[in-house]
């Protein structure tokens, strides 16, 4: 049963938790019951309708391509450039413009799938699943290590991964394991839990706010703050909700920098 | 009370990230406000360093979660 219905059946108030994120596919049936295999989920069809949004926002804005813009392209153009100067020519450096489509695609990609979260009737992002993060970000991973590969070699990528340069020889069967460690695998765990838990806690906070509020205000009885207290829970509610705006925003742009980042450091020839 | 005690504990945790965000912007608007025309340099810096100090708050709430 889910949170609203039970909060007017009057079956008492459940703090929200990680169990609100399974949802029931077309069936009704939901992962966590019993080793069920769901077929296919509110989250999946909203990613792949994330995609078709994004190409069809940057279609429709450059579809023209006039000199004297329109509102809607330069809404299109300004973001674009935003992606482009913003992230790829001020991180990657003079090699950019090969990697510009990747950036653009994932930060549109991911923030319009984040504000998918807020939309009143979809209400859920898919990346507040951890398992879309982890896909984004392993491709992420394979992008930026083949990149790397390419540029200098199997063997020449590892040392320039791994060993950091101007370091004395003695320190260095110590700083090789933390450095593949972080540079090979704790980078795409970090990037995918990042995206994931700001995502997640902010609809946390969302459900708590309105299952709470709402329980509050219809059931609570004992004291009379209770339910100016449902009051404020909602007024606090509708206030996270802008915040998760900024966050969608924040977090997209985070990914592709951060993205941006880790391919300019497998191209970096400093050392 | 019924509740788990993990949850103190990753809002304990959460206070060194917290901090650390809160320096990294406090610098962040210093140094714009010294040299105003740093700010489209020091943007991408500050916000990376953002997130790499938000992930030790991320990592925590994954292990509150997680952990039993």
């Amino acid at each position: 049963m889910s949170e609203p219905a039970r909060i007017l059946a009057n079956q008492g108030f459940h703090a929200p938790g990680p169990v609100d994120f399974f949802l029931p596919d077309f069936t009704g049936k939901s992962w966590n019951q019993s080793g069920y295999d769901t077929l296919l989920t509110k989250a999946s069809v909203l990613l792949v309708f994330g995609a078709v949004l994004a190409y069809l926002f940057l279609a429709f804005t450059s579809r023209r391509g006039a000199v004297v813009p329109t509102k809607g392209q330069y809404l299109g153009e300004q973001a674009y450039s935003f992606v482009r100067n913003g992230i790829g020519q001020d991180i990657i450096g003079p090699k950019y413009m090969k990697y510009v489509p990747l950036l653009v695609s994932i930060f549109f990609f991911v923030v319009i799938n984040n504000l998918f979260g807020i939309v009143p009737v979809l209400a859920f992002s898919p990346f507040s699943r951890v398992s879309f993060a982890y896909g984004l970000a392993l491709l992420v991973w394979i992008i930026y290590n083949g990149v790397g590969i390419m540029d200098k070699g199997l063997l020449g990528y590892l040392k320039h991964a791994t060993v950091p340069a101007g370091v004395p020889v003695a320190i260095l069967p110590l700083l090789i394991p933390l450095e593949f460690l972080s540079n090979i695998l704790v980078r795409p765990v970090t990037l995918s839990l990042r995206l994931f838990a700001n995502m997640f806690a902010g609809h946390l906070l969302l459900i708590l706010f309105s299952t709470g509020g709402a329980y509050l205000l219809i059931h609570a009885t004992g004291s009379p703050v209770l339910k100016p207290a449902g009051v404020l829970a909602f007024a606090l509610g509708v206030a996270i909700g802008f915040l998760e705006v900024v966050v969608a925003l924040l977090q997209a742009y985070v990914f592709t920098l951060l993205t941006a980042q880790y391919i300019s450091g497998a191209l970096a020839s400093d050392h | 009370m019924v509740g788990s005690l993990n949850m103190v504990g990753y809002g304990l945790a959460a206070i060194g990230p917290g901090v650390g965000i809160g320096l990294i912007f406090a610098a962040y608007i210093n140094g714009t406000a010294r040299q105003p025309e740093m700010q489209s340099r020091l943007q991408p810096i500050a916000i990376l360093g953002f997130a790499l100090a938000e992930a030790l708050a991320i990592i925590g709430i994954a292990l509150a979660f997680v952990i039993k």
